[in-house]
């Protein structure tokens, strides 16, 4: 019970830190993922007078990854039909084309902004549809969210450090006087702090493991999978070897250092 | 004959206004007896913690287990500190441990075996009659019986010198007699050097000592 007791504030914290660390990497990647999605449905669209190879329209600028043309057929089928076949070919042919233009990238306003400008250097080119105030909005939307998300994580942080600078406080207390009376017996300083960094070890691994189990079951929740659907993106939550590395890593460096400074505060009683 | 502690003009202060103990001459043989009275707040603890390097003489030389204390490094404090066995004042047992695993600790500091250490501390236990309370905690015993843990701690590691601060400051007879007793012992069997803070010898002593009175900062040679 007593030791239970020890290890509970110093885990409670860690958990605190990592669960902000793992939630903000997974706002992260949704947000790629949206970012991403929106990219790859995202299109501009470009009337020309002549035909412009695919090679040339990639030329003109190096965000566009792909041109699709549109059929003109779309186009004729709204203008009647009471026209012979020898007409339709001939109309066809006088009619402008029209491109639809993919992106590497969901691009920002400036991007659309020099990409007009790119395509309107070449001459044939006569109209640009670029949908931009549709676009505009949303891309507004997400920064605002990436921007919510980054104050709430440093709010966040900023109270979690609060509590670990009060832990250490208390922390400071709980191991001087034991330090110093193994001290008094001639117990060198690595040995006076073993208990502690033990400690500190112990903890950054139950803490690891429980945010693991956290996460794995967060990564299977039917609740949070649908989220992500309705989004129509892919998110993985939980990378097993990556994230939990991550993770523990940052838990030993919070809780070592924490010792650390434990250690280096210490002071022998007179 | 062979001296443990010899010191030589030394002055103790805690901050410049104030001496505690002023250009003392002072010397103990190993494998005595030594008791040091005092008036409280006389310097007794003071000089004490001088002893085991809690604080350095501002002058003078200080030379412990012969080490020079006016100027020792950590290393070899640490050394010396594991050949003395120190009861304090205020006990200072560690809460978060068992009485058992206090016990054990100047073992484990000097690096005994495992059942070396089993052996010592059920021994022990025994000693200081608190076998049937090993596992508890400091703060689960009475004062008497924190003492007697402190007095098992001190002796565990066979130390070439106890310090010893009123060790039965305001303790019950029993536990007072079963102090004296194991301070005896350690004195006549084990030819351990003692040096103890307090305010009364006791009568029932069967060894010959030394006594040293403290008073406006000067050690004077009583008997
Ligand atoms: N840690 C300390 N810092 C400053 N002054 C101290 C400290 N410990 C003791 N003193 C002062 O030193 C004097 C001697 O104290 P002490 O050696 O504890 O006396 P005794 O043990 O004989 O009762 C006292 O005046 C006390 O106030
Ligand atoms: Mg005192």
């Amino acid at each position: 019970m007593k030791s239970v007791k020890n290890h509970f504030s110093l885990i409670i914290a860690l958990l605190s830190i990592l669960f902000c660390i793992q939630i903000f990497i997974i706002v992260d990647r949704s947000i790629e993922a949206y970012k991403e999605n929106l990219a790859n449905n995202y299109s501009i669209v470009v009337v020309s007078k002549k035909q412009i190879k695919e090679k040339e329209m990639l030329l003109l600028d190096e965000s566009i990854s792909s041109v699709q043309e549109l059929p003109p057929d779309n186009v004729i089928k709204r203008l009647n039909t009471n026209i012979d076949k020898k007409n339709m070919n001939l109309l066809k042919l006088t009619l402008p084309k029209f491109y639809k233009l993919y992106l590497y990238k969901f691009p920002t306003p400036d991007d659309i902004k020099k990409l007009k400008l790119n395509l309107s250097k070449n001459k044939s080119i006569t109209k640009i549809e670029d949908f931009a105030k549709t676009h505009d909005t949303t891309y507004k939307l997400l920064v605002l969210f990436k921007n919510v998300v980054f104050i709430f994580a440093m709010v966040v942080s900023i109270v979690t450090m609060l509590l670990i600078l009060k832990e250490l406080r208390i922390w400071q207390f709980k191991h001087n006087e034991r330090m110093s009376v193994m001290g008094l017996f001639g117990a060198p300083i690595w040995l006076r702090s073993a208990i502690l960094f033990r400690l500190a070890i112990v903890d950054a691994l139950i803490s690891s493991v429980l945010i693991f189990l956290i996460f794995i079951y967060i990564s299977t929740n039917k609740w949070v999978l649908l989220q992500f659907q309705n989004l129509n993106i892919k998110v993985e939550v939980f990378n097993l070897v990556n994230d939990s590395l991550l993770l523990l890593a940052i838990s030993l460096i919070v809780s070592v250092t924490l010792a650390a400074m434990v250690v280096l505060g210490h002071k022998e009683e007179v | 004959m062979d001296k443990v502690i010899v010191a030589n003009d030394i002055s103790l202060s805690y901050n410049a206004n104030e001496t505690i103990i002023n250009q003392a001459n002072f010397s103990v043989d190993s494998g005595s007896f030594v008791f040091i009275t005092g008036a409280s707040g006389s310097g007794k603890s003071t000089l004490l913690k001088s002893f085991f390097g809690a604080i350095k003489p501002i002058q003078g030389s200080l030379i412990v287990g012969g080490v020079e204390l006016s100027d020792v490094s950590k290393n070899k404090l640490n050394f010396l500190r594991r050949h003395i066995g120190i009861v304090f004042q205020d006990y200072k047992l560690i809460k978060e441990w068992t009485i058992e695993k206090n016990i054990m600790m100047p073992l484990i500091i000097n690096g005994y075996e495992k059942s070396v250490i089993q052996n010592q501390v059920e021994s022990l236990l025994k000693h200081v009659r608190l076998k049937h309370q090993a596992g508890k905690y400091p703060l689960e015993l009475s004062g008497g019986e924190q003492q007697r843990v402190a007095m098992a701690r001190a002796l565990s590691h066979n130390p070439i010198l106890i310090l010893a601060d009123e060790p039965t400051g305001n303790l019950d007879e029993y536990s007072s007699q079963l102090i004296w007793n194991l301070l005896e012992g350690a004195n006549t069997q084990l030819k351990t050097t003692i040096i103890v803070v307090t305010h009364r010898i006791p009568s029932t002593l069967n060894v010959n000592y030394k006594h040293y009175h403290i008073e406006y900062g000067e050690i004077y040679e009583i008997s």
